[in-house]
């Protein structure tokens, strides 16, 4: 396990003082840790706000003394009222697919992790790097003003000097949409209803803020990965989560312009009257269109066009959340497994197929919208067809399992759990994709069942898999393991017991973003499921806690970790435990082997290093198929 | 699963690990050992990959804007094309002068002529200002004959693409303006392979950017 | 831990299977003419979906119980870097099973969407707004008023802008229920005043949305007489949750003597119809 092919390089100097060192730093390591923060915090806020929603569809009209103190206007005498339950709706679902599920796994775990994993001592451009992080948590803090500049009356008199559209203070909490803001509801402003005033303009400023912090940090990853692998390091030896990482970045940087553009769209139809999605001859609250100075003159915009332009970044952007959750399990299972992982050169092929069918199936998403039906066979043929590149990953993670000597950690587990997970949502994306079924499945809470499932919770499990895998390579330090497996057993079961719910309520007819259900006669008989559903929601979000704790208490009492002390091959664990500034301590690594020799006959070790420059390894280099 | 077999010919290649012998197929970056975050030749490359990747972004952006127009004209009854402001003739000129002037430029930073490279820097910075104001002149025009941003769907995109285009033409002159001051500032009076790399680079986008102006000029007034 | 995770696999693929199979909570009945055939896709599809999904479950679970590591020292793990004959064998078998199943999941979307409604369908105009249903009837002469946005007028219940000076709008009704014949095709010309509907009737299995601007033409024929429960499927603001109404299917011995009433009676009557049958609500 020796470095046995030294090169002097330039090293960075180490910055010394605080805010350069923690603050602006241009270390990739101590902006993965920032971007992690975020998240941590991020879904805090999105969870918290799930629990809300919860409280309200189960207990309507129940009086929450502590909600009439912290939303007065949301939530008068404590009782949430619909403004309320959908501006969190909407808030959850962005807060959570932009600042949790884009954040954490690619500008988190990637921004560390993926510099190291291929031996180079930083990003392409550490300036950039840093910009990206500062502008993703600029766009954090615009979204969480779009909650404020409703609901407090003198927040909301600032931005009132930015225009009229700015003028908060409608009474409601924030922006009304959902995550996908469907025009022309999110394009005519005020004259809509509540929450669609100044937060709504905020909500699309922070979309496009992130969109441009997204870019800078693709840019990066891809140009990093390209350009800065260490001498062996060739793109077949790569551990999957670069693969992962990079398709990803190549996701965002192509989807997230798409966004940028339409977000600038609907931000001059709401501030500068133009009508790229506003249609003429609106009437709204009693206004028709051009004549009230509230609502200016439209005409022949097409809401349809927003959607084409939304989807064509939301469909990549779900593969954006969970390819990394992806790598990451692939990762994690072969290294406790003790096993190579099963069909590499299969898996990149998966991951490439995957991100290249997504930008091709948007329009599933729209079977109803009114666009036409012809392209809608087109789009379900292709949406069915990206089942075969997510069945050949879950075939090979299973065949990964196979004859394994399974080492059960925690990020062992949430990595068999990723497994399971996935294919518990994503297989229900069979029925969703086909145009027909559509007609009875559209926004219902099938389709919340499944895209919680697969994009939200299985991403969530391979982001817990990573940061038990991980936390002791970065703070030096392993995580308390009972903590780590009680939050896996009351979360495992605890996320089933949501969703699998979830997809009878949407058999039976129940409607997404409605609420409460108490109107109609169809929905009664789902009310116990409602019941149970947030139930097992409130267990599941009490647990986190444990995670957090498990989290802040390890920093300071975990017990100390060695510098590798899962016994896996790649890069990250041969430099020092947490690693120097530059990574490798002015000493880039030479790779010899392929990521996952594990097992290897005749090794005195049951795992050989990447930089193991004196064992005997078969060709293997995970390219090969099996010899016979 | 049965018909796997399961054991394995041990082709067994010994890995001496000498620094001489490449290990793998790819040793990435540099020829030498590995990249070198400071090697000319690396971070040549690295601008070079990093701009390609930008571009590619930045295409992604006027496509979708583009595609927006394209429906937008297409299923539109209040669309009035609006007349092309005579000035934008001289708006394409300068620009395509100014991708001249700093192709000559980089090439005498190639020559190591320090000088010459400055001095067409600063025509192309003179000659990208010149389009940027002869944009707003035609802004000013349009303006003058009543027609604005909300007007229709045709002056809108217009307005849009082109202040899309000039405000990423405007950080191409930012990054100009960086180069030459940097080039007046060098106390070696010598090329440097960052330099050259740095200008290599912009002078990659700037291209671009005007192709992307001849780009949605043509959209804007052939498609309409 | 290995066992208890596998059993716990599973436990949880047992009781998610059995919460579909016991149809305790499952699809109303289907009151369309290609309601059959879409749930016969279902069907299909949820069998391939269930047993991948248990098969792939067991198979977890199995690896998970079998593979324990033993702690024995020299005890290791297969060596093996996968099978490209297993990689091209699972690839075409999910291939042609995805895409056989998203072919034949065209048939009823085709049947439905791909032609225009069928000569001699009723035709309703719908007009959807915050959070309210209209429906336009167009009476004896079977042609719609002239409507036109200028002429909206909210307070005095001209809510889709009908034209009086029109002679066709003479007979004609707007009402906030839909009222169709049993058996016959219906042609919905559906419309939007403001923000995005979208008109779901679950046991229809029918969904479409309604898009300002737009004016969308969807047709299918309800099959089953009785009153049922109508719902905006698209966040369209506030009140998205309050936006329910009635769709009313009626026998032809009801529909026929109805649709011939004049504007005044055509509602009384309506009105008693809806009081008459019972909502259908499973």
């Amino acid at each position: 396990m020796s470095v046995e092919t030294h090169e002097e390089v330039h090293r960075h100097p180490a910055p010394t003082g605080f805010i350069r060192k923690y603050i602006f730093s241009l270390d990739h390591k101590v902006i993965g840790i920032q971007y992690i923060i975020l998240a941590l915090v991020a879904v805090l806020v999105g969870m918290t706000m799930s629990l809300l929603m919860r409280m309200n569809l189960s207990w309507p009209g129940t009086h929450w003394p502590i909600l009439a103190t912290l939303f007065p206007t949301g939530a008068p005498a404590g009782v949430m009222n619909p403004d309320f339950y959908l501006s969190l709706v909407t808030m959850h679902g962005t807060i959570m697919v932009f600042f949790v599920l884009t954040t954490a796994p690619q500008g988190g775990f990637g921004n560390y992790f993926l510099p190291i994993q291929i031996g180079a001592e930083d990003m392409a451009f550490p300036v950039l790097n840093m910009m990206s992080f500062w502008i993703t948590l600029l766009g954090f803090v615009v979204i969480l003003l779009a909650i404020v500049v409703e609901g407090n009356v003198r927040i909301g008199e600032w931005f009132a000097a930015l225009g009229p559209s700015f003028a908060g203070g409608s009474g409601t909490v924030g922006p009304i949409g959902g995550w996908t803001g469907y025009a022309p509801l999110s394009a005519i402003g005020k004259i809509a209803g509540p929450g669609q005033g100044a937060g709504m303009n905020l909500w699309v400023i922070s979309i496009a803020i992130f969109c441009v912090g997204s870019l800078l940090g693709a840019l990066n990853f891809i140009t990093t990965l390209l350009n800065m692998r260490t001498k062996g390091m060739s793109l077949m030896r790569m551990p999957l989560t670069c693969w992962a990482w990079f398709t990803t970045a190549v996701l965002a940087l192509l989807s997230f312009p798409v966004l940028l553009g339409g977000g600038i769209l609907l931000l001059l139809d709401r501030i500068a009257g133009t009508s790229f999605f506003i249609p003429g001859g609106l009437y709204v609250s009693g206004v028709l269109s051009g004549t009230n100075p509230n609502f200016p003159l439209h005409t022949g915009g097409s809401p349809i066009l927003w959607q084409h332009l939304f989807w064509f970044f939301g469909h990549p952007e779900v593969y954006i959340a969970i390819l990394p959750g992806m790598g990451a399990t692939s990762h994690i299972l072969a290294t406790f497994a003790r096993k190579p992982v099963f069909g590499y050169r299969a898996m990149v092929f998966a991951i490439f197929a995957i991100g290249l069918l997504g930008f091709f199936v948007w329009g599933h998403h729209m079977f109803i919208s009114g666009m036409s039906p012809y392209s809608a066979i087109a789009f379900s043929v292709l949406t069915l067809s990206i089942g075969v590149p997510s069945a050949v990953k879950t075939f090979n993670w299973i065949g990964t399992l196979w004859g394994a000597r399974i080492r059960f950690t925690t990020p062992m587990l949430f990595a068999i759990g990723f497994v399971s997970l996935f294919v518990a949502g994503g297989i229900t994306g069979l029925i969703l994709g086909q145009s027909s079924l559509d007609l009875a499945m559209h926004d219902t809470y099938i389709v919340t069942a499944h895209f919680h499932l697969v994009m939200g919770v299985a991403s969530i499990f391979g982001m817990f898999a990573a940061i038990y895998f991980w936390f002791p390579k970065m703070f030096g330090r392993l995580m308390s393991e009972s903590l780590g497996k009680f939050h896996f057993w009351i979360t495992f079961i605890g996320v089933y017991s949501i969703f699998v719910p979830m997809h009878v309520m949407g058999l039976v007819g129940m409607p997404r973003r409605f609420s409460t259900f108490a109107e109609y006669g169809f929905l009664t008989k789902l009310h116990p499921l409602v019941l149970f559903v947030s139930i097992a929601a409130i267990m599941t979000i009490a647990v986190q806690f444990v995670f957090y704790f498990n989290l802040i208490w390890s920093l300071f009492k975990g017990q100390r970790a060695s510098d590798n002390p899962w016994e896996a091959t790649t890069l990250e664990w041969s430099t020092s435990t947490p690693p120097p500034h530059d990574n490798f301590a002015g000493v880039l690594p030479t790779v010899y082997h392929g990521p996952y020799e594990f097992a290897v006959p005749g090794a005195p070790n049951d795992f050989i290093m990447q930089t193991d420059a004196g064992a005997e390894v078969t060709s293997g280099n995970g390219h090969d198929g099996h010899k016979h | 699963m049965a018909t796997m077999v399961t054991s394995t010919k041990t082709v067994t290649k010994k890995s001496t690990g000498e620094g001489s012998k490449f290990p793998g197929p790819n040793g990435n970056g540099s020829k030498r050992n590995g990249h070198d975050f400071f090697d000319p030749e690396s971070r040549a490359n690295r601008y070079r990959i990093g701009m390609w990747v930008a571009l590619a972004s930045i295409t992604m952006l006027f496509t979708a804007l583009s595609s927006a127009y394209i429906v937008r004209a297409g299923g539109a009854s209040d669309w009035v094309s609006i007349a092309m402001p005579r000035v934008l003739l001289f708006s394409t000129a300068l620009i395509l002068i100014s991708s001249v002037t700093l192709e000559v430029s980089r090439r005498s930073l190639k020559d190591s002529s320090l000088d010459g490279y400055g001095r067409w820097l600063l025509l192309t910075m003179l000659l990208g200002l010149g389009f940027l104001a002869s944009q707003l002149v035609a802004w000013r025009q349009l303006a003058r004959q009543g027609v604005y941003l909300s007007s229709n769907p045709h002056s809108s995109f217009f307005y849009l693409l082109t202040a899309a285009h000039a405000v990423h033409l405007a950080g191409g002159l930012l990054a100009l303006i960086f180069l030459w001051v940097r080039s007046r500032l060098a106390t070696e009076r010598k090329v440097t392979a960052r330099g050259q790399a740095a200008a290599d680079a912009v002078t990659i986008y700037w291209h671009f950017m005007d192709a992307l102006w001849i780009y949605l000029f043509l959209l804007l007034f052939l498609w309409r | 831990m290995g066992r208890a995770l596998a059993v716990i696999i599973w436990i949880i693929t047992a009781l998610s299977v059995l919460m579909f199979v016991s149809k305790k909570w499952w699809f109303p009945a289907t009151i369309s003419e290609h309601g059959p055939a879409l749930d016969r896709q279902f069907m299909i599809t949820i069998l391939v979906v269930g047993v991948s999904f248990g098969a792939a479950q067991i198979g977890l679970g199995w690896m998970v119980w079998k593979y324990r590591d033993t702690g024995k020292a020299g005890d290791r793990g297969l060596y093996t870097h996968g099978s490209n004959r297993l990689e091209v064998l699972w690839t075409v078998i999910t291939a042609v099973v995805f895409i056989s199943l998203a072919i034949m999941g065209q048939t009823v979307w085709a049947s439905l969407r791909l032609h225009d409604a069928p000569p001699g369908s009723y035709s309703v105009e719908v007009v959807a707004q915050q959070f309210q249903w209209n429906f336009h009837y167009a009476g004896k002469d079977n042609v719609f008023g002239r409507t036109d946005p200028k002429l909206i007028d909210d307070g005095a219940l001209n809510f889709i802008g009908l034209d009086e000076s029109d002679p066709n709008e003479k007979d004609d009704a707007v009402l906030a229920s839909l009222v169709i014949p049993v058996n016959r095709p219906v042609e919905l010309r559906l419309r939007s005043k403001d923000v995005i509907h979208s008109f779901w009737v679950p046991p229809l299995r029918f969904k479409q949305d309604l898009v300002p601007g737009m004016e969308i033409k969807v047709h299918f024929t309800a099959t089953k007489v009785g009153q049922y429960e109508l719902a905006c499927a698209e966040l369209c603001g506030q009140n998205h949750f309050k936006m329910r109404g009635f769709m009313l299917v009626l026998p032809d011995n009801e529909f026929e003597p109805l649709k011939a009433l004049p504007q005044a009676q055509f509602q009384e009557q309506v009105k008693s119809l809806l009081a008459k049958y019972p909502i259908i609500i499973d």
